[in-house]
């Protein structure tokens, strides 16, 4: 198991890919794979500065990765506002382009490329986001 | 992230290397803005050298596609896609937004 611990800012997002994309291809996932997993933290964690804090430089985001033998479990918390998944609509991918609404994708990714996600709120405060990759799975 | 664009006759290439992200897609807006802002419309983006794009990076996209395609007045085609991209951009549903090359000589070639 290993914590990083980044400032909240979209600076940090590309330490952040390289940590996590350096994990999962250790974990032993393929390209796309490896790709996914960085995608679903990408967006967590840009969602966490922008929603959870509201902005840059509010706070710290928290990676843990743990490897186990099937699967990958990567842990983000922060201390901002309680996050709501559920508020947020997913994309209809049936829209012509000119209806298409630019929002929910990150979301949206992070479900889809996943196989299991939780939203917790610690009674300490902040949100913890726990997103799961299982190994050997056919994309 | 680098952007380095090449005007051409018909169209512009903009070539877009390394991460597209909330850090850096601002910068990608700002540099497909100007090229519609003069008028020029016919926009490729080659995307040989990009190691990733988020929703943020995606969000660019689809509002540039349709500031170019209103009016039929031009459209942004995609050129050289990474496999691992071409998979966000399927999933996205952007792949019936936006035509796709396998090089930059047939993008150009479209226009």
């Amino acid at each position: 198991m290993t914590t990083v611990v980044f400032p909240g800012r979209y600076e940090s997002l590309a330490k952040i890919g390289e940590f996590v994309r350096r994990v999962a291809t250790n974990a032993g996932f393929d390209s796309l794979a490896t790709y996914t997993v960085e995608t679903a933290v990408d967006e967590a964690c840009s969602n966490i500065i922008e929603h959870a804090y509201g902005g840059e430089e509010r706070g710290d985001i928290e990676c843990t990765c743990n490897e186990t033998a099937d699967k990958l479990t990567i842990i983000l918390c922060d201390q901002g506002e309680p996050f709501n998944p559920d508020e947020v609509v997913e994309p209809d991918l049936s829209l012509s382009l000119e209806d298409r609404d630019n929002h929910g994708l990150g979301l949206f990714f992070m479900r889809k490329w996943m196989d299991e996600i939780y939203f917790e709120h610690p009674t300490g405060g902040g949100n913890t986001v726990i997103m799961v990759k299982r190994k050997m799975r056919t994309m | 992230m680098e952007i380095t664009i090449t005007p051409y006759k018909h169209c512009d290439l903009v070539k877009v290397k390394g991460r597209v992200d909330s850090a850096t897609a601002p910068q990608l807006l700002e540099a497909l803005n100007a090229k519609v802002e003069s008028g020029r419309y016919k926009i490729i983006l080659d995307f040989s050298e990009l190691d990733f794009i988020s929703s943020a990076g995606l969000r660019v996209m689809i509002s540039i596609q349709k500031i170019c395609k209103r009016y039929n007045r031009g459209e942004v085609v995609l050129a050289s896609v990474p496999a691992n991209i071409y998979s966000a951009l399927d999933l996205a549903g952007f792949t019936s937004f936006f035509k796709i090359y396998n090089d930059v000589l047939a993008a150009v070639g479209s226009f």
